[in-house]
């Protein structure tokens, strides 16, 4: 009996140690990026373009980029998750809407360096521009195609909680569907907008399909077919690229990337329930 | 926010009591079909776009399996100069580092929703769980040079250091270890699938009903005897699918694996060996590729990339479609 | 920074006995569990109030009375489940032979090993097989030996009534057979640890009347061998199967007698108005 006591405490501090463990690296890089990100901030940094030198380099066009991408992507991930989510909620029979929605999740698991292949395949070399097809425009095309699945679980969710009885009395009074629709939305709109907002700083946050549709730049912005930058490229490129006054401003671009999405996710955690983990 | 449903009947001035507004029936109508359209539209997109992934990349593929056949998944030579392109390493650094993430990762993860479920009080219980999916937030280049500058240097390499010590006769750890290899790139993808495995499992176990657990406690059990026998028993299901969908995460992950695995073209039967995904290898080849061969090649990666992480995903979410129609509540 | 118990609080007291329905037949010379002003709170209510009794060892003792009067946690107690419960308080004793069960050198999962329970919706491991269900108490103890293991769920399903019926079942899910069936297997379940004492709490009320009155014959039987606590609500089942019967009102324990005595001459007024149907 003693044995299978401290066998007993051993598994539960196990457990414990489970937590610890699994806490540790997040401990861990918001205070390294935060330690060394701060340090290569300023505003000369947050305002001056990327620059290869590295002397007065910053994260402006960068910023400007990701901007930019994700809101090209949203332009597509918006409309067209919303309404597919409307579609699983509203429209489809039992067994329709089980299909959607299960290849829906299995989208949302399609690893984001083959979303950047199908664009690179479809636009990209098809499309020849400057820069080899490298656009900003294919860069939101497959950014949108990641939000929408995204979009349209957390809609199609966010739905399913409006109260039948609001339908019934909508549908009673004779207000035609698509407004009946309009009046749920509005009813779960807190739920819709926690949806998109996670899935665009999802996005803002994705550097493998960029690789093979933005390319990256050193130049501001210049019009959408042709190449940009993002924070996530910028990272990528200069933390690896092995120069220390590069990789302080990796550094830099990290602490503000971080702060923001960690930022939006912590607000909508604390605003709502919701599960921020995509599955 | 709550919306009266009379605000629109005023809106549109028609008396509550007559169910059909004259006038307005046809206009109304279109507008409703014009919507249900675009809804149905949408939503097509969907099935749409997952056809299109296998079409698109399949045929633009078709220049590669010509030239290659089926030596591009066996043989082991990528050698843009010559020409030559064949990912076997790629693919058994793929699995490898996902097997490795799914040996650290998921002990790990069933540990945190153990205690997230069974040990914790109600109040620590939400906090946790939600600093444990924040981990999920980060994004991947974040990670990935973290991985570079801190994880590895700080911790992978003096770990690696111990294992070959007092482990070094096996050759599974019997080589420079730098720590920029395949075992850091399990490590970092383990690191990474925590979140999921952990949520999806927490899930799981929370739907275990009181009255098993009770059974377990009345046949005199200790805690942790109780839950082996009646949490992971009767939530076994949920956690072989959080562990797929790991597994699934882990095999496509780009950006963390790129920049600590060390990026070599050769597969060697040692962890401590730099080595390349599938992932990696596509990352590490962005922007050079020119000719109808290597942009084919570099598609047909991306061809078997998807069919990897689609096999793994269908397992998973057929698992979990089976869990739900038990009659618990997931997701 | 974790414990088994929940949220519990136990204060034991010295040994008080309760001048409220000593019996006066003799079950006072074998007592195998007794109570002793018991007080049992979930929460801030209180759900028992001070109740002591002493229950015959090998024989069947049935507690009756409205819903909320507090039977199911009596027994609770007496296994010492109800302090898994958070926020749930308890003062009193629970004797198991003259030992008290929370006292502090008391190991709990011997007694949950010695007093067993039997639940109100059967509750058989879905995932295990039948097999595996009847010897899950021994697997969690950490017996291994297959053959000992068989032949204790032979034996326990001989003695629970279900071994012809599912001899040829064995590797079958333990949710897989009926609901009569699937609480026998409790009740096998239960008796392979060996346990002295078993406690049920309402074992028929999830079932149809072929599989009560199967499980009522299997109680009798048992009693030979068993101490059997049986909580119920049907007054009919005490009076079938119980040697004992007690009737539980508020959290009170009101009358306490031989069945046939307590049926046909209720010496307490309340007892006399539930058993005839006047309330409850």
């Amino acid at each position: 009996m003693n044995a299978r006591r401290i066998l007993d405490r051993f598994w539960l501090g196990l457990a414990v140690a489970a937590v610890v463990v699994a806490l540790a690296p997040l401990g861990s890089i918001i205070y390294y990026v935060t330690v060394r990100g701060i340090a290569a901030i300023s505003w000369s940094f947050l305002t001056h373009n990327f620059n290869q030198i590295g002397n007065n380099g910053g994260i402006a066009n960068a910023l400007e980029g990701t901007f930019l991408v994700v809101a090209l992507a949203s332009t597509i991930g918006i409309p067209v998750g919303l309404l597919a989510g409307v579609y699983v909620s509203e429209y489809a029979t039992g067994r329709s809407a089980d299909v959607i929605r299960f290849l829906s999740d299995v989208l949302v698991g399609v690893p984001s360096i083959v979303t950047g292949i199908l664009v690179y395949s479809a636009v990209v070399i098809s499309f020849p521009t400057p820069y080899n097809g490298y656009t900003a425009f294919a860069a939101g095309i497959a950014l949108g195609l990641m939000e929408i699945p995204i979009i349209a679980n957390t809609t199609s969710e966010s739905l399913r909680l409006v109260p039948n009885s609001l339908r019934e009395a909508s549908v009673a009074l004779g207000i035609r569907k698509w407004r009946t629709i309009f009046l749920m939305l509005a009813n779960c709109l807190g739920g819709i907008m926690t949806g998109i907002l996670l899935a665009t700083s999802r996005v803002a946050g994705e550097t493998a399909p960029l690789l093979l549709t933005a390319l990256g730049s050193t130049q501001p912005f210049q019009g959408l077919f042709n190449s940009v930058e993002t924070m996530t490229l910028f990272i990528f490129q200069n933390g690896t690229s092995g120069t220390p006054n590069l990789v302080e401003q990796a550094w830099g671009a990290s602490f503000v990337l971080l702060v923001t999405v960690l930022g939006i996710n912590i607000a909508i955690k604390l605003v709502t329930r919701r599960r921020i983990v995509f599955v | 926010m709550r919306v009266c449903p009379l605000c629109f009947i005023r809106q549109r001035s028609v008396s509550v009591v007559s169910t059909f507004p004259t006038g307005r029936g046809r206009r109304s109508a279109f507008a409703d079909n014009v919507f249900r359209g675009l809804v149905f539209l949408f939503a097509a997109l969907i099935p749409l776009i997952l056809a299109a992934y296998l079409f698109e990349l399949g045929s633009h593929s078709i220049p590669s399996i010509n030239a290659f056949g089926l030596s591009f998944v066996f043989g082991s030579q990528w050698n843009p100069p010559r020409e030559i392109f064949e990912v076997l390493p790629e693919i058994l650094g793929t699995l490898v580092s996902s097997l490795i993430a799914i040996a650290i990762g998921v002990p790990v993860s069933l540990g945190v929703a153990v205690f997230l479920s069974e040990i914790s009080p109600k109040g620590p219980r939400e906090i946790i769980s939600a600093i444990v999916e924040l981990l999920a937030a980060v994004p991947s280049i974040v990670f990935g040079f973290w991985g570079l500058v801190i994880l590895v240097p700080q911790v992978v390499r003096p770990v690696e250091g111990f294992l070959q010590a007092t482990l070094g006769f096996i050759p599974l750890f019997q080589h420079a270890a730098s720590g920029y290899d395949l075992f850091a790139g399990g490590v970092i993808l383990a690191i990474m699938i925590i979140p999921y495995v952990a949520a999806v499992s927490r899930d799981a176990m929370l739907t275990v009903p009181r009255s098993q657990l009770e059974a377990a406690y009345a046949l005199g059990g200790t805690k942790s005897e109780v839950i082996r026998m009646a949490v992971f028993g009767y939530a076994r299901s949920g956690i072989i699918a959080g562990v797929f969908l790991g597994f699934g995460r882990a095999i496509g992950e780009t950006m963390a694996v790129t920049l600590v695995i060390g990026n070599s073209l050769q597969f060697t039967s040692s962890l401590f060996a730099p080595a390349q995904t599938l992932a990696s290898l596509i990352a590490n080849n962005y922007g050079e590729t020119i000719g109808t061969v290597p942009v084919a090649a570099l598609i047909e990666v991306g061809l078997v990339l998807l069919g990897l992480s689609l096999l793994a995903n269908f397992g998973a979410r057929l698992i979990l479609r089976r869990f739900v129609r038990r009659g618990a509540q997931m997701l | 920074m974790y414990s088994e118990m929940e949220g519990i609080s136990v204060e034991t007291q010295p040994d008080s006995v309760s001048a409220v329905n000593t019996m006066s037949f003799d079950a006072e010379k074998h007592p195998i569990v007794e109570v002793r002003s018991l007080n049992a709170w979930y929460g801030p209510q209180r759900v028992i109030s001070d109740v002591s009794m002493k229950f015959k060892r090998n024989h069947v003792t049935a507690i009756i009375g409205p819903s909320g009067c507090g039977k199911s946690t009596l027994v609770r107690c007496i296994n010492r489940l109800h302090e898994l419960v958070p926020n749930s308080k308890l003062t009193g004793n629970v004797m198991l032979d003259g030992v008290d069960i929370y006292g502090k050198q008391i190991d709990v999962v011997d007694v949950r090993r010695r007093i067993g329970m039997v639940f109100q919706k059967p509750n058989p491991f879905p995932n295990m097989s039948i097999r595996d269900n009847v010897v899950a108490g021994l697997k969690l103890a950490g017996v291994r030996d297959r053959k000992r293991l068989d032949e204790i769920a032979k034996n326990a399903l001989q003695q629970a009534f279900l071994w012809e019926e599912v001899k040829d079942k064995l590797p079958n899910s333990g949710a897989s057979i009926s609901g009569g069936q699937q609480q026998r297997l409790c009740i096998a379940r239960a008796l392979a640890v060996e346990p002295e004492v078993i406690l049920m709490d309402e074992p028929c009320s999830a079932l149809d009347p072929t599989a009560t009155a199967k499980i009522e014959e299997l109680i009798t039987k048992l009693s030979d061998n068993y101490t059997v606590i049986i909580v119920t609500h049907n007054m009919q089942q005490a009076s079938r199967v119980a040697d004992y019967t007690a009737f539980m009102y508020l959290g009170k324990l009101i009358e306490y007698d031989e069945t046939p005595r307590m049926f046909e001459n209720p010496k307490e007024e309340l007892t006399e108005r539930y058993i005839t149907g006047k309330f409850g």
